[in-house]
């Protein structure tokens, strides 16, 4: 018996799987599945960006072997490209998928419900409770994969991803993984129009098939209990279902897409009220209302945030009450002596006006900076900030800046970089590369940037300035913005007062990153002696 | 929900050691063959904000989160985290924060957290040699002295 958190039980199963690799960028919440699949003795590595990862794991499925790739829920976003169509080729091995979904978005940008990239995708999705059964489902997940020959979502939330509960192991559930090996599929792999449009008869006939066997013999469960009530759940929701209505008979469905319809329809009829509470979007009551099954479905004010015991309790009641607002806890801040506190002092200081990004420095649009107008999406400051520069009236125009970290300027914003490039406003533009050195804001994690892999081994890096020269960019400045910040603050007024393009890689190590990073460095030092 | 749950939740602020606190209170339950859930949130929380993590066992436990009101104990280790957290106490329950602890007597102030626990220690069923096989299993060998003796100096205080 083991006490692990969703995503330690995740990692676990795919390490009792024999998963080839595992492939994911990091993302809260869903970074542990990797270092702790790493840290068991799995093959593990951060891509750039989840698409990478995606891809890289199509190919491990492609051979033969179990591939696992995580992401948090925007990551899918980014990988959707090569879902949709992975959706469509199949695989050889298993090809597992794992969306974290942050629901009340404790750390993250939005809370969109990622069972609606199963349904657009036509890719099955299954949703545990606990951590048991994200170890289960992660089995399941696999077990799907290699039965249909098709990539699956795992999806996960934040309270699963982040509880720890008891767990325990049953790795013999599967057969031992096939040996990997080339074999040639070119109608299913090739998706030029003559072979894709068979390809999506071919999914949408193993979905119907998934369907009946999920209605039959999926990984749903029925708890028995008054006729009154009956209630269809899944995921979180189902843990807070059974403390908050003891007494309502519950259908908790595991796999949720395709849903098992039938077995709803069933469910719903023995009951005299049939509710359906979910998390997030409403999904499952959509589905089941289109079926013409008798379900209702949740209030308005309830797809907002995350469920918990109290708010199913007034689902069921009824009771739409304003809630009350929780007590403001203090506000996370950078940290002290934080590089990006100079830096944003100086935006300040010289009026810009700042597109932003995701990562710490985040926090730069919070007092005493207010140095940030906008945050969209993971390597978005510097498409918007040309945006703003090819729009805005020169004089407005002059002080827009992109500000981006250094793993998230190898996530997406390398391509913006190019489009700066390609397409640079008249009055030129200042990107800023805050590079601490790590990926700070999901606990430090490795990059491309910093030349070390997932377990800080040494490897290939890319170099901003190097790959910002070389593109085109006529002035590239790197700068340690600690050491002298007038000087740090000069250098940016002055690329700003020119009308070409500016690229600041703004250099210090993230403090609480500094002494792993002076660690990692010497031991690879002495391993190259 | 049947009363026998115990729920317990711990706060206070990102550096703290809210969540090694969780985390040893859940061993100890965890070792004593009770069922046991831990909820914590990471990310943003842990750049010095609030941070809070709550722990439930008992002969079963469905929600891993403690509903509001239905708390049994909250454990701040910082004082001005109580009122933001009040709501999720229990008529009746206990509060347990700094003042109960006299920080000059500690050899190390980094670990008020489990002097903290120490009182929470005295409220539980659990025996002493459980928490503190908890403390060694939880925490890096280099931390372990002065942590008992937090340990101690909050059971005893």
């Amino acid at each position: 018996m083991l006490f692990l958190s969703g995503d330690e039980a995740v990692a676990t199963a795919a390490f009792d799987a024999g998963v080839k690799l595992g492939t994911g960028y990091p993302g809260t919440p869903s970074t542990e599945i990797l270092e702790c699949f790493e840290s068991l003795g799995g093959q593990a590595q951060w891509s750039p960006n989840e698409k990478v990862a995606l891809e890289v794991g199509i190919g491990v499925a492609y051979a033969g072997a179990r591939a696992i790739v995580t992401m948090k829920h925007v990551g899918l976003n980014v990988a959707a490209d090569p879902l949709f169509t992975v959706a469509y080729t199949g695989v050889s091995g298993a090809l597992v998928i794992v969306s974290a979904d942050d629901p009340g978005m404790a750390s993250s940008q939005n809370e969109q419900d990622n069972r609606r990239y199963a349904v657009a995708a036509a890719v099955p999705m299954l949703e545990p409770s606990d951590s048991q059964e994200a170890y289960d489902f992660t089995l399941r997940a696999i077990e799907i994969s290699e039965r249909w020959r098709v990539p699956v979502l795992l999806r996960i939330t934040t309270r699963v991803c982040h509880s720890k509960t008891v767990v325990r192991r049953n790795g013999d559930a599967l057969p031992q993984p096939r040996a990997a090996e080339f074999v040639r599929d070119v109608r299913s792999r090739v998706m030029i129009p003559a072979f894709a449009r068979p390809a999506h008869h071919n999914l949408r006939e193993k979905l119907r098939q998934m369907a009946a066997w999920n209605t039959s013999d999926g990984p749903n469960q029925i708890v028995e209990g008054s006729v009154s009530l009956g209630i269809i759940t899944s995921g979180i929701s189902y843990q807070h279902v059974r403390e908050a209505v003891p007494q309502a008979s519950v259908l908790k469905l595991g796999l949720t897409y395709p849903l098992p319809l039938e077995l709803m329809r069933n469910f719903a009829s023995r009951v005299e009220r049939c509710l359906v509470i979910e998390e997030g979007d409403p999904y499952m009551v959509e589905a089941a209302l289109a079926a013409g099954i008798a379900v209702e479905g949740k209030p308005d004010m309830f797809r907002f945030g995350e469920l918990n015991v109290a708010r199913v309790r007034s689902i069921v009641a009824g009771d739409t009450t304003p809630e009350p607002k929780p007590v403001a806890g203090k506000p996370p801040a950078l940290c002290p002596g934080c590089a990006h506190r100079n830096v944003f002092a100086s935006l300040k200081n010289l009026d810009c006006i700042v597109a932003g990004d995701i990562g710490c420095y985040s926090l730069g649009v919070l007092p005493p900076f207010d140095a940030m107008d906008s945050v969209v999406c993971m390597g978005a400051s510097i498409g918007v900030g040309l945006g703003l520069r090819h729009a805005l009236p020169p004089e407005q125009a002059k002080r827009v800046v992109s500000v981006i970290g250094d793993s998230t300027f190898v996530h997406s914003g390398i391509t913006g970089l190019v489009e700066m490039i390609y397409n640079p406003p008249p009055t030129g533009h200042v990107l800023l590369i805050l590079d601490n050195g790590t990926t700070a804001m999901t606990g430090m994690q490795e990059h491309a940037g910093t030349g070390r892999t997932l377990d800080h081994a040494k490897t290939g890096k890319v170099v901003f300035e190097d790959l910002a020269r070389l593109l085109g960019v006529p002035n590239v400045h790197v700068i340690d913005p600690t050491v002298d910040t007038p000087k740090f603050e000069k250098l940016v007024k002055e690329c700003l007062d020119k009308t070409e393009l500016s690229v600041i890689v703004a250099r210090r190590n993230c403090l609480l990153a500094a002494r792993y990073i002076r660690e990692y460095e010497r031991c690879n030092e002495q391993q190259g002696n | 929900m049947s009363s026998k749950v115990t729920n317990i939740v711990i706060a206070g602020l990102g550096g703290q050691g809210v969540l090694t606190c969780s985390d040893i209170v859940a061993d100890v339950a965890f070792h004593t063959a009770l069922d046991v859930k831990k909820s914590e949130l990471h990310g943003m929380s842990q750049r010095g904000g609030s941070v809070s993590s709550d722990v439930r066992y008992g002969a079963q436990v469905f929600s891993p989160m403690v509903p509001p009101g239905e708390a049994d104990f909250l454990v701040a280790t910082a004082a001005d985290q109580v009122p933001v957290n009040a709501a999720v106490l229990r008529e009746g329950g206990t509060i347990i924060d700094p003042s109960h602890i006299d920080e000059s007597k500690l050899r190390n102030k980094k670990s008020l957290n489990v002097a903290l626990l120490g009182v929470l220690s005295r409220h539980l069923q659990f025996s002493e040699q459980e928490w503190l096989a908890a403390i060694r299993r939880i925490l890096p060998e280099a931390l372990h002295e002065a942590n008992v003796q937090a340990f101690h100096l909050g059971r005893g205080a």
